[in-house]
């Protein structure tokens, strides 16, 4: 279930360079933006879910059941956000109102509450709907209907279709991209060591092994050992890689396959070095599993020993790294907007992406259209809170392009690597973005 | 004659349907049909629990046939809805009928919980074949609008259409075998199995024929709902569902038809309208999430409470027998309902 999401902790870095250059952009990008004039221009409701005063925008989220835990924090964090922004002038003027509904993780609701949305309620737009099983059941709806699909809070590369689906975008960093820029580190870190595959048995745990094949070479690879998320007992899989020698396991995992993979590494004393994917390298979220599964067997670990030393990636700024000025933002909102949750990697997924939104409502204009958000978005977003640029364009929905290498230390994910950037593609090139991250914007709102 | 005078009604229902779902908002016909595709599923698991006594609290994973035999036909064949529609039911029913075989040896309980690992184990077989069934993701299932209705014919009219149209002739099918002579000793082996195999009836092939019915039933439904949420996938079809339709069978009205429809419609109107109710007080926020769930439970304790007949069995009480309901071909069953809770009041 979880699968799709994605968190990340991570924290961000700026604006400024950037945004001039796609300020520059925006005027030339939005071709049907009729309304993005002067700011004399009155407000109309210039589409549906848009009035004079208000932008209403839905979402499909697991509010309660199995995906809840965690994941039912960031609709609330990007809720924040807005309002956030909404306090500080709104957009053009208008307040966002989100509405986001509990789907329970099951697709049959998910429909039901996003025809709710769409007919009844009227949304501009659908922002962030959580899943990738979930979601699928609802975007050739979204598109059919012309209703912006945007920034899917999955890492499926099946939300970049734009001529299938032009409607919809993807955001966050895919797990093809993620699993070359893991695999592309253990190819130059662990020359000439065995490495064992460890991933969930469906489109997320697949595509990251697509990407990590791209750039492991095969003689390396000793065992790939996948685990259906229904079945807890990971012990057949563990075994089978203790007994192909594997010196390092590189796993694609939700955050409870994490915990239960290095439980049960420990048991059959099993030691190697863990590559964790960010989905389930969260390390707030994973401390906290390890201590519960490890209380429910009778024992007590200590969650931040045993997630000390994990290598993983970020494609938003570390949380950790409490100077960054994204981080800064993050908190201040943080604690103003929802002081009952902690900044973990889910809220500050939940903002990152709310940010986005404005950034892309924004460039849309004073009195957009549908197809004006949508536009807008083609014509390509500055970076943002996000470490790398998105992928934005007429021909490519995809969002973050790659990330940076990390490893946990005392419970925080520390940068041991440059930020790099490739392509879904077995050829294309992994390269260091060394371009300095924009800062946070003082205002804390991207600038149109 | 029966079968006349269930006809004429269910034209009469068809018209009165057809003019609520031009009246009604492109929301409200997609509950319709939502709504429709429940009634089938319902409707055959009353018939089974009410009518011949038995349980099944895996009629969920006969859904999930009915869906994924419906994907795979309209995404591999490209066959006609209806015929798509057709083939479903009797691959539920057969999934129904090898189950229902399989089972036939078992009473009370043992059948539920056989019937409880169907729900819980059948979904994971499309994970376990995921080339085929698609895996955790699923299948879309994409129903086009005919051109002849115009461009601006909404789609979710259209779903009405064609979910209330299938629904309306399934229970017609099943009001007249209630009144047939398969209904008849169906109510002879529930309310004293050993008094009807006397008698001279096979009750084993009874039972299995109860269950089969009420597979096809859930197929259909299964393959409706398909249709009205475009897609199947495993998360649709967990355990919660199978008991989600054993809820609406039970508060609706065990053995009734027009149970099935006042369970179909507590099942899809409840939820929604609570959600609403907690939205417009503010109530979003991630852990007043679980109010409107929390609530549907105590409403459904409620309704258990008060009228332990069921919404159907409660309105007769109110209304008395000359229920204004009578007439139309979802009251068929009212003499049955009484019967029924002879039953309840037996087991207990």
């Amino acid at each position: 279930m979880k699968k799709t999401q994605r968190v990340n902790l991570a924290a961000l870095a700026g604006i400024a360079a950037i945004s001039m250059v796609v300020a520059g952009c925006s005027s030339g990008g939005s071709s049907g933006s009729s309304s993005s004039g002067s700011s004399s221009t009155a407000l109309t409701a210039s589409a549906p879910g848009i009035t004079k005063t208000q932008i209403l925008i839905g979402s499909h989220q697991p509010l309660t059941g199995v995906a809840a835990p965690g994941y039912d924090e960031i609709a609330p964090a990007s809720n924040a956000y807005f309002q956030y922004v909404n306090a500080h002038g709104g957009i053009y003027g208008r307040k966002i109102v989100y509405k986001f509904l509990n789907d329970q993780y099951d697709p049959t609701i998910t429909s039901t509450v996003v025809h709710q949305l769409v007919l009844q309620d009227n949304v501009y737009a659908i922002f962030n709907g959580l899943g990738t099983p979930t979601h699928l059941a609802v975007a050739p709806y979204l598109n059919a209907q012309k209703v912006p699909d945007v920034f899917v809070a999955s890492g499926c590369e099946c939300w970049n279709a734009p001529s299938k689906w032009p409607d919809t975008f993807g955001w966050q960093l895919d797990y093809i991209r993620e699993g070359k820029i893991l695999g592309n580190y253990i190819k130059q870190h662990f020359k000439g060591k065995k490495i064992g595959y460890f991933f969930q048995d469906d489109e997320f745990g697949q595509d990251g092994v697509k990407g990590l094949n791209m750039e492991i070479p095969k003689s390396q690879v000793v065992a790939k050992e996948s685990y259906n998320p229904t079945v807890t007992n990971v012990a057949p899989q563990v075994t089978a890689l203790k007994a192909a020698g594997a010196q390092v396991v590189v796993s694609f995992s939700v955050p409870a396959f994490t915990a239960l993979l290095k439980l049960t590494s420990l048991k059959l004393s099993f030691n190697p070095q863990l590559v964790v994917s960010n989905v389930g390298s969260d390390p707030i979220t994973l401390a906290g599993l390890l201590e519960a599964f490890a209380k429910k067997g009778g024992a007590t670990v200590s969650g931040n020993a045993l997630t000390q030393g994990i290598i993983t990636d970020a494609y938003l700024p570390s949380l950790g790294a409490t100077s960054n000025s994204w981080i800064k933002l993050f908190t201040k909102i943080r604690s103003q907007y929802l002081p009952k949750l902690p900044l973990d990697g889910n809220v500050g997924y939940g903002l990152a992406a709310a940010y986005t939104f404005v950034q892309a409502m924004l460039k849309a204009g004073r009195n957009p259209t549908r197809q004006d958000l949508i536009s807008a978005i083609n014509g390509g977003l500055p970076q943002g809170p996000s470490l790398t640029p998105y992928a934005y364009s007429a021909t490519n929905h995809n969002g973050a392009t790659g990330a940076e290498m990390t490893m946990i230390k005392n419970g925080v994910q520390v940068p041991i690597g440059p930020v790099q950037v490739t392509d879904t593609s077995p050829t294309g090139a992994i390269t260091t973005y060394s371009t300095a991250q924009p800062t946070a914007p003082a205002s804390g709102i991207p600038s149109p | 004659m029966t079968l006349v005078r269930h006809l004429a009604a269910a034209v009469g229902v068809a018209v009165v349907l057809g003019v609520i779902s031009v009246m009604l908002s492109a929301y409200r016909d997609y509950q319709m049909a939502e709504v429709a595709a429940y009634v089938v599923a319902v409707a055959g698991l009353s018939v089974l629990i009410g009518l011949s006594g038995q349980i099944s609290i895996g009629n969920g994973a006969f859904m999930a046939v009915g869906g994924y035999a419906s994907a795979l036909l309209l995404l591999h064949l490209g066959w006609p809805l209806g015929v798509v529609f057709l083939a479903s039911v009797v691959i539920a029913a057969a999934a129904g009928a090898v189950f229902g075989i399989a089972a036939a040896r078992l009473r009370g309980p043992y059948l539920a919980g056989a019937t409880l690992m169907l729900a819980v184990a059948l979904p994971s077989i499309a994970i376990q074949y995921a080339g085929v069934f698609g895996g955790d993701q699923g299948l879309s299932v994409t129903i086009t609008t005919p051109a002849f209705l115009g461009a601006t014919f909404p789609p979710t009219r259209w779903l009405a259409w064609v979910t209330c149209a299938a629904a309306l002739i399934a229970l017609i099918l099943l009001a007249n075998l209630g009144h047939s002579r398969i209904g008849r000793s169906w109510r002879a082996l529930r309310d004293d199995e050993v008094a009807a195999a006397l008698a001279g009836l096979n009750v084993a092939r009874l039972q299995v024929l109860a269950f089969v019915i009420s597979a096809a039933c859930a197929g259909l439904g299964g393959a409706l709902l398909a249709a009205v949420t475009g897609i199947v996938a495993p998360g649709a079809y967990t355990l919660t569902l199978s008991i989600a339709l054993l809820t609406a069978t039970v508060v609706g009205g065990l053995g009734t038809l027009p149970g099935a429809l006042w369970g179909s419609l507590l099942l899809v109107l409840v939820p929604s309208f609570l959600t609403n109710v907690a939205a417009s007080y503010g109530l979003s926020g991630a852990a007043s999430s679980s109010v409107p769930i929390a609530v549907y439970g105590v409403v459904l304790i409620v309704v258990m409470l008060v009228f332990p007949a069921g919404i159907q069995g409660a309105l007769r009480r109110l209304f008395g027998p000359a229920s204004p309901a009578s007439g139309t071909p979802l009251s068929v069953w009212r003499r049955q309902t009484s019967a029924s809770e002879h039953q309840e009041e037996g087991t207990r």
